[in-house]
Formats: C-alpha cells, sequence, structure tokens
C-alpha cells in the first residue's frame, strides 16, 4: 500500500540531497575562490551559508513533525533521525566553507604564498567524499558508504604533511606568517568537512544496515 | 576540482503546513443537555473547509456528542437540549426553518461500527441516490463505480457488485460506508471512530483513504487513537469532560500544546 | 488424608447427574410420544373415512351420515375466516409495534400502558372474545350500520353473525401474538441501520418502509404463523360471531354466515342422535380440521425461510 507518509519520507530525503549539493557548490566554490583569486565568489559563498542554515532549521522541523505526527518506526524512524543528524553534518561542511571563504578573501589581497597543490588534492578528496557517502544515501549502497569512512585519513595526512610544510615557511620568511595561517585553517577546514563528509557516510551504513559504526578501530570490520 | 554536482535533487518548497481554507463550520458557545446533565459546555470552534479536523479526548469527553450536533442525529435521543449556535457554510442549523434532510445530505456520516445495509454492494449506495432523486440506471451505476473508486474499493468488489455489502470484511464494509456516504457529496463528512472497530492494515487503509478524501471534502473525524489523529489531521481539538480544552494546528496539538491538560493527555499520563 | 492427584483415568460416575439426564430425556420423549399418541389415534380411525368425496361434498345428504357427509364447505368456511384475520390483523399489529419502537418515546407513560394492554388482551380467555364480538361488532357496529345505510328496512344486513366478524373477532384475539413478534423482530435490528439510513438523509418513514421493514418481515411472518395456528382451532370466538350450525351452500359475502372445521367438531359431537355411527365421521373431520392447520403453518414457514434465506444471502 502506497502511504501518504511515504511521500513525506520522500519529501525529507528529496529535500536533504538538496542540501547537499548547496553544501558540495559551498565549498568547490570556496576552494576555487583561493585557486581563481576570485573575491566575489568567496563573498558569495559567505552570503549562501544561509542558505544551509535554513534548511538546516527547516529539516529539523520536518523531522520533528514526522516524528511527533507519525509516530514512525524501525527504517522510516532511522531515515528521518539519520536525516536530521546528516542534516547537521551538511550545515557544518558549510560553516566550514565559510570559514575558507573568510580567509580567501584575506589571502587574495596578498600575493600568493606558493603554488596551490595540497589544497586542492585535499578539496578532492573532501568533495569525493561528500559527494560518495551522499551517493550511498541515494543509492541505499551501505558498502559505498562504508568504503567512505577510511578516506579521512588520507585527507589527515595531506593535513599534517602541509601543517609541516606551511611551519618550515613561517620559520623560514616571518612576512608569510599571516597567509601561512590563512592556508593552515583552510587546509583544517577541509579536514574537518572530510570529517563531516565520513559521519554522514557512519549515519548512511547507520540507515541501511541498521548498525553502529561510529567510534571503532576497524571501521572496517563488517561484524 | 570541476563544478560540484548539483544535478542530483531539485529544488523542493520548504514549508507544508496546511494552507488556511475558509471556514465552514462556526459553533458558537454551544451546550448541550441529556436531561439536566450538562454534556456539552459552552463550545466554540470553527472548522476550516477541505482540510481534516480530529476532535480527541477521552471517553465520555463529548466528542461524538459534538460531532453528532453537527448533523442533528441528537435529535433522535429524546431529552437532549441544545443551546447555542452551530452554523454550517452560513445557516443556523438549529434555526426553526432547517430541513434535516437537506441538512444530512451536506453533512455526511460515518460510523463507528460498519453498518452497510443487508442489500447488495449496488444497492446499498444505490439507496442513498435513490433517496435523493437519481434514477436513472446509467447515472446510478456511473455514480456507483465513481463512489467506489473514491473509497478505494472499487477494485475489490466490481466483480461481485450485486452480492451482499455484509459478505465483505470489516475494513470493506467500512470503507463500503464511506462510498455511500459520499455518493450524494456531503460537503463536510463526520466520522465518528471510523477505525475503531478495525485491525491496523484495515486502519490504516481507513487513514490513507482520508488523506485522500480532504481534497474534495472536509473531514471531521472523532477519534480515541491519538496517533490516528496526529495521522491524518491538519487541526485537533481536545475535548475534556464536555469543555474544548485546546483547538489548534494538529503540530502545535502535538509538538508544543498551550494547555497543561493537553500535553498530559497526548503524552499518555492521563486518559 | 493426604493430598494425591488421582490419576486421570479414574473417572467416577456422578449418580444425580445420571439421573437427571434420564429424568430431563424421559420428559422430552412424553411430549413426543403424547403427541403420536393424539395424532396416530386421529389419522388411524379417521384416514379410513379420509377421501376426496369426503373433502368434496357437503351436508346436504345428512350431517351425520358417514357415507354421505362431507366437510367441503367448513374447510372453505375455516379458511376464509383464518385468511380475513390474517389480513385484518397484520396490518394493525404491524402499524402498533412499529408505532411502540421506532416512533414513541421509548417507555413513556403511553407505551407502558398499551404493553400492559396487549399483555392482558392475550389472557383473555377466548369465549369472552366471542362475547366481545357478539357485543361489540354485531349489535353495536352492525346494527347502527344497518340502522344509517337501511334504515326502512326490517332485515339485518350487518347486525347479525357473519365471516367478516368472526375474522375481526379472531383478529382482536390474536393482536397480541402479532404485535409482540413483530416488536420482538424490530428490537433486533440493529440501530446502526436505522442511524445509517437517517444520516444519508432518508425520512423517517423512508428508513421505516425501505430498511426497517424488510429486516422485520421474517419476525411479522412468525407472528402471523402463531396467530394462525391459535385461530385456526379456536370455536368459542365465532360461537355468536359467525358461525352456523348449517348453512345451505357456501358462505360467498363477508356478511354470510358459514360453517367451520372446528365448530362442526363441536357439532359433531354433541348433537349427533348416534354418537357411535357418527364417530368416524368425528375422527375423520379432526383429521381434516388437523390437516389444514397444518397446511397453512408449513406454507407460512415455507415462506418466512425463504424470505429468510433470501436476506441470509445478503449478509
Amino acid at each position: 500500500m502506497q502511504r501518504h507518509f511515504d511521500t513525506d519520507l520522500a519529501n525529507l530525503k528529496q529535500q536533504l540531497l538538496t542540501m547537499g549539493s548547496h553544501a558540495e557548490i559551498a565549498v568547490s566554490n570556496s576552494i576555487k575562490a583561493l585557486l581563481d583569486r576570485d573575491e566575489p565568489l568567496a563573498r558569495k559563498v559567505i552570503q549562501d551559508d544561509n542558505i544551509l542554515d535554513t534548511f538546516e532549521v527547516d529539516l529539523d522541523d520536518r523531522g520533528i513533525s514526522l516524528i511527533a505526527l507519525n509516530a514512525p518506526i524501525a527504517s522510516d524512524l532511522r531515515l528521518v533521525t539519520v536525516a536530521m543528524k546528516i542534516s547537521r553534518d551538511l550545515e557544518r561542511v558549510g560553516d566550514e566553507a565559510t570559514t575558507i571563504a573568510r580567509r580567501v578573501i584575506e589571502l587574495n589581497a596578498e600575493p600568493q604564498l606558493k603554488p596551490y597543490v595540497d589544497i586542492p588534492r585535499m578539496a578532492t578528496l573532501a568533495l569525493g567524499m561528500l559527494k560518495d557517502s551522499l551517493d550511498a544515501f541515494v543509492e541505499k549502497d551501505s558498502a559505498k558508504a562504508r568504503a567512505v569512512v577510511p578516506r579521512d585519513k588520507e585527507v589527515d595526512n595531506i593535513n599534517r604533511q602541509l601543517h609541516r610544510e606551511l611551519v618550515s615557511f613561517m620559520i623560514e620568511r616571518p612576512t608569510s606568517i599571516t597567509r601561512a595561517l590563512h592556508l593552515m585553517t583552510i587546509s583544517k577546514a577541509l579536514e574537518r568537512i572530510a570529517d563531516h563528509a565520513a559521519n554522514i557516510a557512519e549515519e548512511v551504513v547507520f540507515l541501511y544496515e541498521s548498525r553502529d559504526i561510529r567510534h571503532q578501530k576497524t571501521t572496517n570490520d563488517p561484524t | 576540482m570541476g563544478e560540484a554536482p548539483v544535478t542530483r535533487a531539485p529544488q523542493v518548497k520548504t514549508t507544508e503546513l496546511a494552507a488556511e481554507t475558509p471556514a465552514i463550520v462556526e459553533i458558537t458557545d454551544l451546550s448541550l443537555f441529556y436531561g439536566a446533565t450538562k454534556a456539552l459546555k459552552n463550545i466554540s470552534v470553527t472548522i476550516s473547509e477541505k482540510i481534516v479536523t480530529a476532535f480527541i479526548g477521552p471517553s465520555g469527553c463529548g466528542k461524538s456528542t459534538l460531532l453528532r450536533c453537527l448533523n442533528r442525529m441528537n435529535d433522535l435521543i429524546d431529552n437532549v437540549r441544545i443551546e447555542g449556535k452551530c452554523h454550517i457554510a452560513g445557516q443556523d442549523i438549529y434555526g426553526h426553518d432547517i430541513d434535516t434532510i437537506e441538512l444530512r445530505k451536506r453533512v455526511g456520516m460515518v460510523f463507528q461500527r460498519s453498518n452497510p445495509f443487508p442489500k447488495s454492494i449496488h444497492e446499498n449506495i444505490a439507496y442513498a441516490l435513490r433517496l435523493h432523486g437519481t434514477n436513472s440506471k446509467s447515472e446510478m451505476d456511473e455514480i456507483v463505480e465513481r463512489s467506489l473508486r473514491q473509497a478505494a474499493l472499487w477494485d475489490e468488489v466490481k466483480d461481485r457488485l450485486h452480492t451482499s455489502g455484509l459478505g465483505l470484511s470489516g475494513g470493506q464494509q467500512q470503507r463500503l460506508c464511506i462510498a455511500r456516504a459520499i455518493a450524494i457529496q456531503p460537503e463536510i463528512l463526520l466520522m465518528d471512530e471510523p477505525a475503531s472497530a478495525l485491525d491496523p492494515i484495515a486502519t490504516a487503509k481507513i487513514e490513507e483513504l482520508i488523506l485522500e478524501l480532504k481534497k474534495d471534502y472536509t473531514i471531521v473525524i472523532v477519534t480515541h487513537n491519538m496517533q490516528q489523529a496526529a495521522r491524518v489531521s491538519d487541526y485537533t481539538a481536545f475535548f475534556y469532560m464536555g469543555q474544548l480544552v485546546e483547538f489548534d494546528r494538529t503540530l502545535k496539538i502535538f509538538t508544543n500544546p498551550s494547555q497543561r491538560q493537553t500535553e498530559d493527555y497526548v503524552t499518555g499520563r492521563f486518559g | 488424608m493426604s493430598k494425591v492427584n488421582k490419576p486421570f483415568n479414574s473417572k467416577s460416575v456422578d449418580r444425580w447427574s445420571v439421573f437427571f439426564t434420564g429424568l430431563s430425556g424421559a420428559c422430552t420423549y412424553l411430549i413426543i410420544a403424547i403427541l403420536f399418541l393424539i395424532v396416530g389415534n386421529i389419522v388411524w380411525n379417521g384416514a379410513p373415512h379420509f377421501s376426496l368425496r369426503f373433502l368434496t361434498t357437503g351436508v346436504d345428504a345428512g350431517m351425520f351420515n358417514v357415507s354421505q357427509s362431507g366437510v367441503f364447505p367448513m374447510v372453505v368456511g375455516t379458511a376464509a375466516r383464518v385468511f380475513l384475520m390474517t389480513i385484518f390483523v397484520i396490518p394493525v399489529g404491524v402499524i402498533t409495534a412499529l408505532y411502540m419502537t421506532e416512533y414513541s418515546k421509548r417507555n413513556s407513560v403511553i407505551i407502558r400502558l398499551i404493553r400492559g394492554a396487549v399483555n392482558n388482551l392475550a389472557g383473555v380467555p377466548s369465549i369472552v372474545f366471542g362475547l366481545f364480538g357478539l357485543g361489540f361488532f354485531i349489535n353495536f357496529l352492525g346494527q347502527n350500520m344497518d340502522a344509517l345505510m337501511n334504515p326502512a328496512s326490517a332485515q339485518a344486513v350487518w347486525g347479525k353473525p357473519s365471516l367478516l366478524w368472526a375474522s375481526m373477532t379472531l383478529a382482536v384475539m390474536t393482536l397480541p401474538v402479532v404485535i409482540v413478534a413483530t416488536e420482538e423482530s424490530l428490537k433486533s435490528i440493529p440501530p446502526g441501520l436505522r442511524e445509517a439510513s437517517l444520516a444519508l438523509g432518508a425520512t423517517k418513514l423512508q428508513t421505516v418502509v425501505k430498511i426497517v421493514l424488510p429486516q422485520a418481515l421474517p419476525g411479522i411472518l412468525t407472528g402471523a404463523i402463531l396467530a394462525i395456528s391459535r385461530a385456526a382451532g379456536e370455536v368459542a370466538p365465532i360461537l355468536f360471531t359467525g358461525a352456523a350450525f348449517s348453512v345451505q351452500g357456501l358462505a360467498t359475502g363477508l356478511t354470510d354466515q358459514f360453517m367451520d372445521l372446528a365448530y362442526h367438531v363441536f357439532i359433531l359431537s354433541t348433537q349427533s342422535p348416534n354418537i357411535e355411527q357418527t364417530r368416524p365421521l368425528l375422527y375423520a373431520t379432526v383429521m381434516a380440521l388437523l390437516l389444514l392447520t397444518f397446511v397453512v403453518n408449513i406454507a407460512a414457514v415455507i415462506v418466512r425461510s425463504r424470505i429468510r434465506r433470501r436476506m441470509r444471502s445478503f449478509r
């Protein structure tokens, strides 16, 4: 039997995906603004953050009303609660994109410190994770979601590596300190985005397998 | 690092609260007495068109009694006296020039216990139509089919329209009663605990049906199943001891009621 | 004695239980035995004289003559009075019951009064109904009708015993049966059906005629069956109101007097000049009376079960 409630759930899912697209765009735009030294684009990212904020509030409202009115159970209940959690992660992703954009505006006022190699790489990795975890959500593919989680390590490694590199820059040339710190913040923001993507992936696994894989040392263990 | 994927989701509207619709039932300071007992105490409530309004409350709180005021079914009970006003579509239904036949034609009712007539499925609906002057066979067949389709029953009974309505399952019987009620196209459909005697699956079907029917009808449903009220209604009125305690959007009632009594009832602390 | 569980197979015989089982069975069989004794006796003695000629001839050749007398006019007379009575009693009884269950306020003073009257009416001995018929229908109604319609003539048309008055007297007598049976069947109709009909915008009358009455039909027929069974064998109410010792030909009009089977049995057993000779005739006549009642009953039962079956197919 087709339930009216199914339409509500589908709408919730759809809204979450729209929110996901907005978050992805925010991140990719913020990095694009960095690479292209595009200040207006950076300002747009900052401006558009309130879209994600609205989405988060709205998804919470929807989630609460679906729980209050329909008393969902089993997979329905997981979908609603997971959607609310994912929306929070996506909103944080948006916040990180805003942070990046702010730093980009600062950076663009000065000459480029160094060719950007690691940051675009991190951005691609983090966005890849975000995309794959959301795809896994759409495709109900928990294996795909599981595969996302360990990829966080790679981003962490690059972040650490970049950190060391920037520290050495700062030691060598004190005039680079401000720019190096901005770049550090951007790197840290990307690392956080990857964390959020991993969180989303974990939620997707919970949604489709009803198994909580958070805070486990061996995240690949299928048991 | 190319363009981010944006094609996944179309924009959806962010709020889905029930749209405000014009009022169709206006009850003003209505009290009802059974002999000397005041069963309804100065109720005032306005019900809007083409939405579902639920009456909830513990047994004996007056919710069914109020529902039966709306099509004057209380007239059938001896010693009932009503004070106050009840306007439907602008007319005072307790005015002295009111034809209850016409009123009941415009305000249909579905009862707690399914009560199909001991006639065929077709005849059950045809009976209602004949009462109001439909006699042509082709027209009759057309309305019978349309009503059964609207009641989501057609596919299950189309091959046995001329067998007894009493041969149907409980849930089907109730949907037949709904089909019979909507065959004469009332403006308002009153439902007095329509699913309380049904199993969960049949109940779910009735609820889905209510959500479909609200596109065309104003529905007032009495239920002692709070979750049912939450699932199907847009507005909810909570009654206690013959009084209207709270009337608000269903979401409000079930997430943040204004009255302590309402909160205690919907959270299951009493009642 | 220590508590020891008895094995399941240690069933003991409860003597009282056996005794009462036997007693109640014996009583039941006694009833059947009595019925067979009566019917058997009548059939045994009546059957030899029971013939087509017996059923199709009258008493013109001699009322007490076994080989020539018949019961044809009596069969017709009894059938006619029972038929007419049914026509009178059913509408009045049904409408009364309808008023009591559908229209009046429940348990109002009037209803309690009517119910009391019905119950008392049922307890009145049938001879009293006969006298009532004579006093009210013939002497009061009939004579006044004569006076009004035909003041010049001294010939009584209405103011004398007749088929009409006998049937009406029987109708009055059987009214309580019909009322009670109909009322019971009306009460057993789920109130939800009436509510459903009224809520669809049906009038009270439409509801009663189209929903309530069809449902009550088997109950009404039960009332009719009971009324017919009771009336067919009654002699007392028609004694003064319509039955005649002997009439030439058949009763053809409402104002005619008629010969009646039950009354004829009474005549044969009391008026015969030669009891011994009349006895076979008496047996055959009683058998005819039994058969007639039986046939009418069976017919009604068949009709009722047909209606029930048709209703059940809609259940």
